[in-house]
């Protein structure tokens, strides 16, 4: 059987990918039309190559239908429970960065650590009567970070898109959510808690623990990482 | 995952004899639908309860929730049309969305009884651990009691402000929250360097200013909002820490673990400096009395004044649990009298109760 490495099906994801790998003697790319989602590896034996949607890679790997997959810490945290149990980080590649962070109004100006947001939902609550809305579609590790950290009174409320919008909009009161340079949440009124920062997150090289791993998987899987040296 | 027909033909047989042991015990049988309008749960528990449990929506209803739990729907049935007291009993499957580990249960039997009476809590806490204790008898297991009437007495006895009490009574469910709030309000730990430099501000510039500065005005969370919280955040900093010796005591409290009736000694002792918790104690002492009437060996009863503070939050009084040391509680319960005064809206009722669990019961007698 061939090691299966999923990688991010288009945009630059997959362009930094194939790049990452390229530099390390193993060339990547897509075959036949540009609508076909179709892959070849060049550089090492039995590796076949999959192409994914980035957000579908955890779930993959957390099934054992690929052996190795390149996507975002973040996106691993986030579908998958328990994830250390499910997949190994082998290699950080440098390449899309984004910090997950809380963020509320610049105008709250009684509110910069996570301490202040629970006092201020408790406060919220008690006045407008219902718990304060936390748009974002981290739930998992939102929910996770929030009670590690005792914040009580919240509500999460799903955002998919634009959630940095969700404030003005009204259908939050705050967003937690990714972001690389800040730039969208400063030109939407808001700022990241001073330890808002939930996780760091850049696209990672992943191998399941639950794929079957025979023999011909593991020699092709050594190959591959004396010749990506990580 | 599957029983074998014997197997799961003892666990049916299990609960119907802890429910027709509560039936003969005087208490009614109740339902409860499996699916609850999640709403409720959520306000009642945070949002923290959606990892444990099976959110699931319908288009008419909106989101639902399959029961966790009896009690709430229970209190809501008493609340709406029950007659003054009453007992009920049930039997039926809860369900726990498992996040970490795969071998707990994600869905298992529970059998339960709960009493909601006016007179006498004393009684009513006796009653239904005596009955739990009876039925658990020859288990080989062994029963941990707490009261969080006694730390709620004692935080709203501290030296300080209502506002700093209700901080701390709001996280007594956090043990970890609640010693950083301590901490903080003790001047164990100075003021974070957020909050210092905002009060640095605020001593040379009015809130106006501050907030004229701050950008534009965005979200429901309004100015008025924000106002009140700096003017509290003021307040708080000009109020005095709680003394070294309160905290000390509080402390004391909350590790203080012991057979009955040294706790309570130790709790009189405690009383003396510490008056609020005086009447609380004197509670627990009526209380170990009723247990003793009802053939309760009180002076092995073991006493641990933090147990329930990391179950779901809603006792606020008695609590007991059974079980073997390191494994999930067979038996649970306690009073939450304040859990009907929010789902009763504006009436109430003191409600106490408790539930097994049949298929870790038999697993104990199993492994006797």
């Amino acid at each position: 059987m061939t090691l299966k490495l999923g990688v991010p099906s288009k945009g630059r994801l997959m362009e930094k990918t194939f790049a990452w790998f390229g530099k390390r003697g193993i060339e990547l790319a897509r075959t036949g039309s540009d609508r076909e989602y179709a892959g070849a590896v060049a550089g090492v034996e039995g590796v076949e190559l999959v192409l994914l949607s980035a957000s579908e890679i955890p779930r993959e790997l957390s099934e054992g239908r690929i052996h190795l997959g390149v996507t975002g810490t973040d996106l691993v945290r986030e579908k998958l429970a328990a994830w250390e149990n499910q997949v190994e980080e082998i290699a950080p590649m440098g390449f899309g960065q984004a910090d997950l962070i809380i963020a509320v109004p610049k105008f709250w100006v009684d509110v910069e650590t996570l301490d202040d947001l629970d006092a201020a939902s408790a406060a919220f609550r008690a006045r407008h009567g219902f718990r304060l809305r936390i748009a974002t579609k981290y739930h998992r590790m939102i929910r996770e970070f929030l009670r590690d950290h005792g914040v009580a009174d919240y509500q999460l409320v799903d955002s998919q898109g634009a959630t940095e919008g969700a404030v003005k909009n009204e259908t939050a009161e705050a967003v937690a959510d990714i972001t690389s340079t800040g730039e969208t949440l400063r030109a939407n009124h808001l700022k990241i808690l001073s330890d808002g920062l939930v996780h760091r997150s850049q696209a990672t090289l992943l191998r399941s623990r639950k794929a079957p791993w025979a023999d011909s998987e593991r020699t092709a899987l050594k190959a591959l990482l004396a010749k990506l040296d990580v | 995952m599957t029983n074998t027909s014997a197997a799961s033909l003892r666990l049916v047989a299990e609960a119907a004899r802890l429910r027709s042991f509560f039936e003969t015990s005087g208490a009614t049988l109740v339902e409860a639908d499996m699916l609850q309008p999640a709403e409720v749960l959520l306000d009642l528990y945070g949002e923290d309860i959606r990892a444990r449990t099976y959110v699931t929506s319908d288009p008419l209803r909106g989101e639902l929730m399959l029961r966790p739990d009896f009690t709430v729907p229970v209190v809501q049935m008493h609340m709406n049309h029950g007659a003054e007291p009453a007992r009920y009993t049930y039997s039926g499957k809860v369900f726990r969305r498992q996040e970490e580990d795969l071998g707990r249960a994600s869905e298992y039997l529970q059998v339960g009884y709960e009493v909601f009476d006016r007179e006498d809590p004393a009684g009513a806490d006796a009653e239904v651990f005596a009955l739990f204790n009876g039925v658990l008898r020859g288990k080989g297991l062994s029963a941990v009691t707490g009261d969080m009437g006694i730390l709620r007495a004692a935080v709203s006895g501290l030296s300080a402000s209502d506002r700093r009490k209700n901080a701390l009574l709001r996280h007594i469910w956090r043990p970890r929250k609640f010693r950083s709030l301590l901490d903080r309000f003790s001047g164990r730990t100075p003021l974070p360097a957020a909050r210092a430099k905002l009060l640095d501000l605020l001593e040379t510039n009015t809130q106006d200013v501050l907030l004229e500065n701050a950008g534009a005005q965005v979200g429901m969370r309004s100015e008025e909002d924000v106002r009140a919280r700096l003017t509290v955040i003021q307040e708080d900093a000009k109020e005095a820490p709680i003394s070294r010796n309160e905290a000390e005591m509080l402390e004391e409290l909350l590790t203080l673990r012991a057979p009955a009736p040294q706790a309570l000694s130790t709790l009189r002792d405690i009383a003396v400096d510490m008056p609020s918790v005086a009447t609380a104690t004197e509670a627990f002492e009526a209380r170990l009395a009723a247990m003793a009437q009802r053939g309760i060996d009180t002076a092995n009863l073991d006493f641990d004044a933090s147990h329930g503070r990391s179950s779901m939050e809603y006792y606020d009084g008695f609590v007991f649990s059974f079980g073997k040391t390191g494994q999930p509680a067979v038996a649970t319960g306690g009073r939450y009298d304040a859990l009907t005064r929010v789902l009763g809206q504006g009436r109430s009722i003191p409600a106490v109760g408790g539930v097994i669990r049949p298929d870790l019961l038999l697993a104990a007698e199993g492994a006797i």
